[in-house]
């Protein structure tokens, strides 16, 4: 006889309740929102979907997103081959092994908006470090503040400065995890260092590398903190992704409905591409 | 296929080796014959795995050679030596198909598909996995896995040997023995010579003609299943192999005669040399009997072990065990124990130091 009680509710209540007040309420304050209209003084007008049709229908959207989709695509093309390769030539085993761990850990203790600022002062065409030595030494016109293809160029490389080391330190985690008789094996079946690669380490590596693209395509999606501080989305309109668009449409314009209404999608969006790639990667596992 | 001489090999991990304790391996010489069935058989960290590496060019030894057909290998790379390796655990290449591990070795080095083909369904079908080449490796059980693991280091018909590191241990119980007879019979088969390392004396004395048998690093003795049984050249081979083991019994020697205690025990034959040093009697628990007449003991333990049972004594405040059929003696039973005198040895400092008697004519 198996018996039944409701007890392990009191269980779960506190962390429903928890749940409940730091995501589902704001959660559903921002749906709320989005299908209303407001000109203060807390009065609301029942709008429908109408502001999801805008925002939809709206090329500011469209080229906010178009921006979005092409930094995280660039950033995940440089950042997970880089990784990857980076993570193949660290030592094993030896003394060397905590220096290289420490010194890959290091970019991503510093907070965000640090890097933005170190980027942003490094970068700087006359005074920064780097901008000087481009121009003033090496001659070449280089101004983030004023080039929009500059502007990229430094928002991509601060990225991959910033966050390759995740993908570095994940995947020396499924490297290292490999026991020494496959690479034993391997040498006797005569197999060339691709083979090795090919059919050994990156099979192995395949759950970490999930996790790591995973998280890499989330974070870069939302990245608001280090572009705002470095570019604050310009020259002109050039780097304003996503996340910098829906902040200007909802604490510079104050339009609420709009800005609820586009970060739902934006939500849809990242939940989306998430699923159809965790699902894509991890559907050979299940049969 | 080829003949392989171990000459004066010595192999220490320590990069200035001073005594010789530093060395892992101490002086090996040895020769194992092309198409034989040998087993390296000892404890853990008696330097069996480390002298495979050395066969296999894993690990390039400190001194010495290797020599395959009479030509040195030391200092060749694995994948020159020719010759193919199964480890303990399965080592199977996960994205590939059962068909594709298999042929792997073949087309890293460049065979035609035509005659790889040939080749993996004639192993597949010794190792009755013909019916999983199309499925992908990383789902199959454990002892299949294994299975593919042997069937990669057969698939090359040239291979000099094909050497097995403890390859039953993660392997189930009911399926070792499975796994065991099938090499045995491979081995029939392919005609290789095949190494098979283990701390397991019945995998060893299963699979092998000539079992060769190591402690700290050292080769203790070479022989036949039933040589090592019956003549153990040192007390550590009566130690490991037999269960329970060779009973050795510290003795002294009084104008020539073994006294236990203050009992005399006859040996198989005449001391080689004169010896100095500890000195012990080794008799097997099977060649004690339990009579009315001979040494003075007392029962203290009777353990049944279905075929037989295993009677532990006590004589002269040393542990002796009997094997004997039939009716057992009580526990606390004052008994006499009699030792099969062409079954009783005198060890001197751990080796064996009487030799066979004559048969009087």
């Amino acid at each position: 006889m198996k018996t039944e009680n409701q007890k392990a509710w009191f269980f779960v209540l506190p962390v429903l309740l928890l749940v409940a007040f730091n995501a589902l309420i704001p959660m559903m304050t921002v749906v709320n929102y989005s299908v209303q209209e407001t000109f203060g003084d807390n009065i609301f007008f029942w709008q429908g979907l109408d502001w999801f049709q805008q925002i939809l229908r709206s090329d500011r959207f469209h080229a906010a997103l178009g921006r979005q989709f092409l930094f995280t695509f660039l950033i995940l093309i440089i950042e997970i081959p880089l990784g990857i390769a980076i993570a193949l030539s660290m030592p094993r085993k030896g003394f060397w092994v905590p220096v290289c761990l420490v010194l890959m850990a290091l970019p991503m203790l510093i907070p965000w908006n640090v890097v933005g600022a170190m980027w942003n002062i490094f970068t700087l065409p006359d005074i920064g470090l780097l901008g000087y030595f481009l121009n003033h030494v090496l001659g070449i016109n280089y101004d983030m503040t004023q080039d929009p293809l500059a502007a990229w160029v430094t928002i991509i490389t601060m990225d991959v400065w910033h966050w390759t080391s995740l993908v570095v330190l994940l995947s020396y985690a499924g490297l290292v995890s490999i026991p020494d008789a496959y690479y034993q094996a391997a040498k006797i079946d005569g197999a060339s260092n691709w083979s090795v690669f090919r059919f050994i380490q990156l099979p192995k590596m395949k759950t970490v590398l999930t996790i790591a693209i995973l998280l890499r395509f989330m974070d870069s999606f939302n990245i608001y903190t280090e572009p705002f501080v470095l570019t604050g989305g310009g020259p002109g309109n050039s780097t304003t992704l996503l996340s910098i668009d829906l902040v200007k449409i909802a604490l510079g314009q104050f339009d609420l409905g709009p800005a609820a209404a586009m970060s739902l999608i934006y939500f849809a969006i990242t939940l989306l591409v998430s699923w159809l790639f965790y699902t894509v990667m991890t559907k050979d596992d299940q049969n | 296929m080829a003949k392989i001489t171990l000459s004066k090999l010595r192999h220490s991990y320590a990069p200035n080796p001073q005594s010789p304790s530093d060395y892992a391996l101490k002086e090996i010489d040895l020769d194992w014959t092309d198409g034989g069935a040998y087993a390296l058989l000892g404890p853990s960290g008696c330097g069996k795995s480390t002298l495979l590496n050395i066969i296999s060019g894993l690990l390039v030894p400190s001194e010495g050679q290797i020599l395959f057909d009479g030509q040195d290998v030391t200092a060749l790379p694995p994948d020159q030596r020719n010759i193919a390796q199964v480890f303990q655990f399965p080592v199977i290449y996960d994205t590939m198909t059962v068909y594709d591990n298999l042929a792997f070795p073949l087309r890293n080095r460049g065979r035609d598909e035509e005659m790889i083909r040939e080749r993996v369904l004639a192993i597949a079908e010794m190792l009755e996995v013909t019916d999983m080449l199309t499925t992908r490796a990383a789902g199959l059980s454990p002892d299949n896995k294994q299975k593919i693991s042997m069937g990669r280091g057969l698939v090359r018909e040239d291979v000099n040997v094909v050497m097995f590191d403890e390859p039953l241990t993660v392997i189930d119980p009911h399926l070792k023995w499975k796994l065991r007879s099938k090499l045995k019979e491979l081995h029939q088969r392919v005609k290789a010579t095949m190494i098979y390392v283990t701390h397991d004396q019945t995998e060893a004395l299963t699979f092998a003609d000539q079992v060769v048998v190591m402690q700290q690093g050292e080769v203790v003795q070479i022989g036949s299943p039933v040589e090592l049984f019956e003549r153990p050249a040192h007390t550590f081979v009566g130690h490991f192999i037999g269960s329970p083991g060779m009973n050795i019994l510290p003795c002294r020697l009084q104008g020539g005669i073994a006294l236990f205690g203050d009992q005399p025990i006859a040996l198989e034959g005449p001391l080689q040399g004169n010896p100095t040093g500890k000195t012990e009697i080794g008799i097997r628990p099977e060649f004690v009997s339990i009579s009315s007449t001979g040494l003075p003991a007392t029962v203290t333990k009777v353990s049944d072990v279905g075929r037989h049972i295993v009677v532990e004594c006590e004589a002269q405040g040393q542990r002796i065990n009997a094997i004997i059929e039939g009716q057992a003696p009580e526990r606390g039973t004052a008994v006499h124990l009699n030792f099969r005198q062409d079954q009783t040895r005198l060890y001197v400092d751990d080796w064996l130091a009487t030799s066979a008697q004559e048969v009087a004519a």
